[in-house]
Order: C-alpha cells, then sequence, then structure tokens
C-alpha cells in the first residue's frame, strides 16, 4: 500500500519540482550570469580560426581538450545553446507563472479601492481651499479624474468624501512584453542559423558567377541565379583611404536579366529572400603581362610575355619560369607587399624553387643572389567585387522582437499601474484636499506623478473658487 | 575663430573646475561654492555642445561632412557631454549635488584621455561602412546608456562608501544623499541605461544587417556588450523579483560598469570590426 501512494504521487512530486525549478528567479540570475560569463571566452580566443593556428598556440593536448569542449565555435556550441535554451525554458515558466496572477490584476472582476492605505502613504499631497463647498470641490475633482483615469469612483465615508481612480494597468504587461521578445530573438536567430546561410563569393567585372563559398567551411552553394559584375569603381579620398566602392550588379535567372542594382556598401540588394552585399574588392592580373629577366652583371633586359600558367624560358637556355598564381595584397613576413605573382623557377642546373615577384617592387628578386633577377611590368589590372551573400529566413521575426522589446523596455522601466485616493474633507479654515498615490512594487515616479496631479487639481480648484 | 579642438581643450579646464568647486561645496556643504559649480558645469556642458556642433561644420568645410561620432576621440568627447547632461537633469530633478564630483571628475578625465597624443584627433573621413544613419542612432544611443551607467556606478560607490561608514550622518559622508535616495536613483539610472544600451545594441545589430548582411557575428564588442547587457538584466531581476537592494545592487551596479569600460576601451585590445583605428 505504502509503495503504490509513493509510485502515484512521485511523477507528480517531480512534475512539480521540474516546474519549481524552471520557474525560478534564482536559475535566471544563475543563467543570465553563467551566459556572461561564459561569452567572455569567445572574445578572448579568436574563433574559427584554422586548427593549426589553435593547435601552434596551445599544443596537440590542450588544443584537443578544448577542440572537444567546442570552444574554437563556442557561440554555436551545444553547451552555449543548452544555455541559451534554458533561459528561454526559465522566462516561458516564469512569465506563465506569474502571468495568471498579472492577469487577475489586470481585469479583476471588481475593482476594489481601501481608502486606509491612501491614508498613510508617503508623498501624499494636502491643502486647503476656503470658501468652497465641498461637494462641489469633489464634483470638480471628479470631472478631471474622469478624464484622466480609468475606473473612477467617489465614495462617502465618514465626513470625507473620496474620490478613486486608476490609470496603467496595462503596463504591467510590459515585462511579459520584453521576455516575448527575448524569446522570439531566439526563435529568429535558430530559424537563422537552420535554414540560412552565409557565404562570400568574387565576381571578376564583366564575369558572372553563382557559386559562393560558406562562411567558416571551404563548403560551397549554387544559387538559383548568377551574379554578373557589369561595373566595378573604387574611389578613394587624398590620403588614400577609400571613399567608396560601388558594383553594378545583375542578377540573370534562366538567361534573363531580372535584376540590376547599384551595389554600395550599406545598400544591399534582397532578392527572393537572397541579400547580396558589398564587401570588399580585390584586383585580378590580366590575361598577359611582361616578365622581365636582368642580367645581375651586365644589367641587360629580356622581356617575355606571359600569362598565368604559361612557362616561359630563362635566358641563355639557364631553365624555365612557370607563372603559377596572382594575389592582389601578398603578405610576405607579415608586410603587405601589394600585388604579387607567384612563380616556379626550374634552373637547368640546381633545384626547383620558389620565387616571388612583387610588382611594386620589381628588385625584390635581386635578393635571391640569381644570375638573373626577375620582374613583372606592364601587368593590366582587373578588379573583382567580393560580394557577402547571405539568406536568413529568421530576420523578420528578429526585427519584430527588437521593436517589442524596444517598446517593452520603456513600458517597463518608465510607466506603471498607478492608483489614486483623493479626500475631500470639511474642516474649520475650509475644505482639506489630500491626493495619495500607490504603485506596484513601490515605483520611485508615484510621488513625482501625485506631485504632478496634485499641482494640477490645485489650479482647477483655485479657478473654482474665483469663480 | 577657434577651431573645435581649442574648444574642448578649453571644456577639459572647465570641467576641471567644476570638479573642484562640486568637491569644495560636498566637504563645506555651502550652497555658493555648490551653485558656482552647478553653473560651471552647465557652461562645459554647453561649451562641450558647441565644440562638437563646431567640428560637424568643421567636417564639412573640409568636404566630408559627418557627424562627429566615429573614432575614439570624438566618442569621449561626446560620453563627456552625455555624462555631464544626465547628471544636469538629475540634479535639476532630484536636487542632489553630491554626485556631481563623478560627474565633473569622469568627463575631465574623458576629456583629458581624449587629448593624449595617443588618440588621434584628426577629422578623418569616412570609410564606406561608416557612412551609415544607422551609426548615428547606434554611438547615441550606446553612449547616452553608457554615461547613465557611469553615474549609477558613481552613485552606488557613494553608497558603499556612506552605508560602511561607522557615523554615516556626519562629517563628509553626512553630505551625501540618504541611502534611500541613492539606492533609488541607482535604480533609475539603471533603468534609464538599460534602455539606451538595449537601443544601442539594436541600432547596431540593423546598422551590422544593413552593411554585412548579419544582425549579430560574435564580434568581441559586440559580445561585450551582450555580457554588459546580461550583468545589468540579473542586476534588475534580483532587485526586482529577489528584492535585492543596497550594497548587493551597488556591488552589481560596479561590476556593471566595469563591463561597460571594458566594451568601451578593453575590446579595442582585441581583434574586430569595432576596434578604433
Amino acid at each position: 500500500m505504502n509503495n503504490q501512494k509513493h509510485a502515484s504521487t512521485a511523477p507528480a512530486g517531480f512534475m512539480d519540482r521540474t516546474w519549481d525549478f524552471f520557474a525560478s528567479v534564482r536559475l535566471s540570475v544563475v543563467l543570465l550570469l553563467s551566459l556572461a560569463v561564459t561569452s567572455i571566452i569567445g572574445t578572448v580566443i579568436p574563433q574559427n580560426a584554422d586548427p593549426s593556428v589553435y593547435a601552434r598556440k596551445f599544443g596537440p593536448d590542450l588544443y584537443s581538450v578544448l577542440d572537444a569542449l567546442s570552444i574554437f565555435n563556442m557561440y554555436q556550441s551545444w553547451w552555449f545553446r543548452l544555455l541559451l535554451c534554458l533561459l528561454v525554458i526559465n522566462l516561458v515558466v516564469c512569465s506563465v507563472r506569474r502571468l495568471k496572477a498579472t492577469w487577475k490584476v489586470i481585469f479583476p472582476k471588481k475593482t476594489h479601492f481601501n481608502p486606509d492605505r491612501f491614508k498613510k502613504v508617503a508623498g501624499r499631497i494636502e491643502w486647503q481651499v476656503p470658501d468652497t463647498p465641498a461637494g462641489d470641490l469633489k464634483d470638480t475633482i471628479e470631472q478631471y479624474m474622469q478624464k484622466r483615469y480609468s475606473h473612477v469612483q467617489t465614495r462617502q465615508e465618514d465626513n470625507s468624501w473620496w474620490i478613486f481612480g486608476e490609470r496603467g494597468r496595462w503596463t504591467r504587461l510590459g515585462v511579459y512584453g520584453v521576455h516575448l521578445s527575448v524569446v522570439l530573438l531566439v526563435i529568429g536567430g535558430l530559424i537563422g542559423s537552420l535554414f540560412g546561410f552565409e557565404g562570400m563569393m568574387n565576381v571578376p567585372e564583366g564575369e558572372s558567377r553563382r557559386t559562393i563559398t560558406l562562411r567558416n567551411s571551404d563548403e560551397t552553394r549554387q544559387l538559383d541565379f548568377s551574379v554578373r559584375c557589369d561595373d566595378f569603381t573604387v574611389s578613394h579620398y587624398p590620403s588614400g583611404r577609400p571613399k567608396e566602392y560601388r558594383s553594378d550588379i545583375a542578377l540573370v535567372e534562366d538567361e534573363k536579366v531580372v535584376e540590376t542594382h547599384r551595389l554600395r556598401v550599406n545598400d544591399p540588394l534582397r532578392y527572393k529572400g537572397i541579400n547580396i552585399f558589398q564587401s570588399s574588392y580585390g584586383q585580378n592580373a590580366a590575361e598577359a603581362f611582361t616578365v622581365v629577366f636582368t642580367d645581375t652583371e651586365s644589367g641587360m633586359r629580356f622581356e617575355k610575355k606571359a600569362a598565368i600558367g604559361k612557362t616561359v624560358a630563362v635566358p641563355a637556355g639557364k631553365g624555365e619560369l612557370t607563372v603559377e598564381d596572382f594575389s592582389g595584397n601578398f603578405a610576405f613576413r607579415g608586410h603587405n607587399v601589394g600585388p604579387a605573382f607567384l612563380a616556379s623557377l626550374n634552373p637547368s642546373s640546381g633545384k626547383q624553387r620558389p620565387v616571388l615577384l612583387p610588382v611594386n617592387y620589381p628588385k625584390f628578386d635581386r635578393m635571391r643572389g640569381g644570375e638573373y633577377a626577375i620582374s613583372i611590368e606592364d601587368v593590366a589590372y582587373t578588379y573583382y567585387t567580393g560580394l557577402q551573400v547571405t539568406r536568413d529566413p529568421g530576420v523578420p521575426l528578429v526585427y519584430i522582437s527588437f521593436a517589442l522589446m524596444i517598446l517593452a523596455c520603456y513600458v517597463t522601466f518608465f510607466m506603471f499601474q498607478q492608483k489614486i485616493g483623493i479626500e475631500v474633507q470639511d474642516s474649520d479654515t475650509g475644505v482639506r484636499v489630500a491626493v495619495g498615490g500607490i504603485s506596484e512594487r513601490r515605483r520611485p515616479g508615484i510621488k513625482t506623478a501625485v506631485r504632478r496631479l496634485a499641482a494640477k487639481l490645485q489650479k482647477q480648484t483655485n479657478q473654482r473658487t474665483a469663480g | 575663430m577657434p577651431n573645435s579642438e581649442t574648444v574642448f581643450t578649453i571644456v577639459t579646464f572647465v570641467y576641471g573646475l567644476a570638479f573642484i568647486l562640486y568637491v569644495a561645496a560636498w566637504i563645506f556643504k555651502k550652497s555658493l561654492p555648490g551653485k558656482t559649480a552647478t553653473g560651471v558645469l552647465i557652461a562645459a556642458a554647453a561649451g562641450n555642445a558647441a565644440g562638437f556642433v563646431l567640428r560637424w561644420t568643421e567636417s564639412h568645410q573640409m568636404g566630408y561632412g559627418y557627424v562627429p561620432l566615429s573614432n575614439l576621440y570624438e566618442s569621449l568627447v561626446f560620453f563627456a557631454l552625455c555624462m555631464a547632461v544626465i547628471y544636469l537633469v538629475v540634479e535639476y530633478r532630484y536636487k542632489v549635488r553630491t554626485i556631481g564630483v563623478f560627474a565633473s571628475i569622469v568627463p575631465f578625465l574623458a576629456m583629458a584621455y581624449a587629448s593624449l597624443p595617443s588618440v588621434d584627433s584628426q577629422i578623418q573621413p569616412l570609410i564606406p561602412a561608416l557612412q551609415s544613419n544607422w551609426l548615428i542612432a547606434h554611438v547615441i544611443t550606446c553612449f547616452l546608456g553608457y554615461a547613465a551607467f557611469a553615474i549609477a556606478c558613481g552613485i552606488s560607490i557613494m553608497y558603499l562608501i556612506k552605508s560602511a561608514s561607522a557615523s554615516p550622518d556626519t562629517g563628509t559622508v553626512g553630505h551625501f544623499p540618504d541611502v534611500e535616495t541613492m539606492d533609488e536613483l541607482t535604480h533609475q539610472m539603471i533603468a534609464f541605461g538599460f534602455l539606451f544600451l538595449s537601443v544601442g545594441i539594436i541600432t547596431g545589430a540593423i546598422w551590422a544587417d544593413q552593411a554585412w548582411g548579419r544582425y549579430w557575428g560574435w564580434d568581441p564588442k559586440e559580445t561585450w556588450s551582450l555580457i554588459t547587457w546580461l550583468i545589468y538584466a540579473t542586476l534588475l531581476h534580483a532587485r526586482f523579483m529577489r528584492g535585492w537592494e543596497g550594497r548587493r545592487i551597488a556591488y552589481l551596479s560596479c561590476l556593471g560598469f566595469v563591463a561597460v569600460l571594458f566594451t568601451y576601451f578593453g575590446v579595442n585590445l582585441l581583434p574586430g570590426l569595432h576596434s578604433y583605428q
């Protein structure tokens, strides 16, 4: 019997305890702080770099431990997502639990005011109005309150008239709005990471491309249309800083141009849920250029037309040179040497070796100490435009959550429910009027609200006296 | 006509003068230095604002034409202005003057830091990514938030000093506002700062979405602004839902401001899009 009873209550107890666990604000505080503390890791350790960089930095053992913990991609890791998930559950459970009580406050069956609470409240303001019957004053105040407050009630108690009013009940929903906005934000982010992508494509001037390389991976993806770059322009300030770069692009679908746009930084093109951004640019070397061999002793020059992938003969049958690659911004020992060609020299005697040929430093190859110093001239460049291509179906939801968050934060922090109780009482020296206000959670703003209301009422009652 | 840099140099010293007067008003609890301090701080803020407008005009004369909110120098100048203005509103509404000690020394230090040779004060044309109205909204809202948090931190420090003092109602500590007022003011400033930090992060996200096609990229500065947001969110929950008050809130407020400082300056030590050039 005992056993059975135990068995029947245990699941309910477990459910209750789970519910209580997720409904606790202590959990919220712990989760918020955990997210804050763990987020620091990813700002100290650069994320998504090449594994070899980490392996060199941390050593193989530490590297494998950190890698297993997804430290190098921590914001997408299972444990960081788990923390976010727990926060969302916590948020929803807390809100649902408290919303029930709040709902009763916002939509009570009957609005009730207790005069005693207003008698003792801090910040109560009193003044005397001479020569006016209390009943008339009551009417003036009541009329004023009807205009500015809802649920206005007037009551006579002992020797006093009481006028009550209330407003801003709905502002109690503000905090739920903030919580809802966080939930929407996380859902929007999740949709983006599940169904969206982010990639780059380089389109040379005058050409079309439809393949993008995804961010932080070597994966590629085909677009439903191809992107053609009709023109690319970059302008500079006198200091050399880039001022503007832009691409005239056309989207081609089934051999038809479906969209054209002058793409600038901060002015993207959006087409069928895909966003195309001007992100960077670079130079490509044109098909043809001249390879110059300079005899280091006599200074005699030998010029040969060449192209990427082409092999030219070194003068006097001293071997061959194959131009293999070009880079618009080559980094040599950490210094950007600008546009440079990479070539492979295969001498008639000796071993094959790579040579670097920076266009702006024609004497660079002299350092090699070879018989002939090699340089490149007459390079005609073409630009390519670097486009960022993204798709994020979560963005509309994220933007909605942004708007909701701002609005709801404002309501939560700067608006509040206020109940006002005004006492109008005959005394020896005239009529005494007292204004008191109550807010939820003793909001500091209530005193200001009461002060302002009292000032307005004083004006009203004085006018009344004057008339 | 003086150039904006000269104006800012003068303003730096006016902030310094306001600080000295606020200290005098606090220690001697006299109303004359207090009123003078307020006047001097208003003058400093007005000069600061005038310098801002002047720099804006200068950038137009140079042919670049941008709102001067784009580098460390300009941000420091703007931060000083935000802090002075927010404090003056608080002083006017709450009739508390001792906080002015913080609200004048921090702008002074910010302006002094801006004048160091290591901080480039040249008017530089904007690179394409910075040519956006969202940038202006982003920087203004962020700095209003930072300034409010700075004032909150100043008040929290005063709170900690006063509540730890053996005789909190006498001597110089006695001249601080009472602990309830300080607790309330801290909360008001944090609520204000939190709203503006939220708007700042959001406008920054929209800008990033316009410029780079993603509203959030876990860039160190983004992440640190989120960390700051999370700390203040913790503080607000601890206060509202768990009834934390007084010293514990004051400590959290200081911690939050440390995060603000790191978001502002520390992140420049880390790699990312936001590092000031």
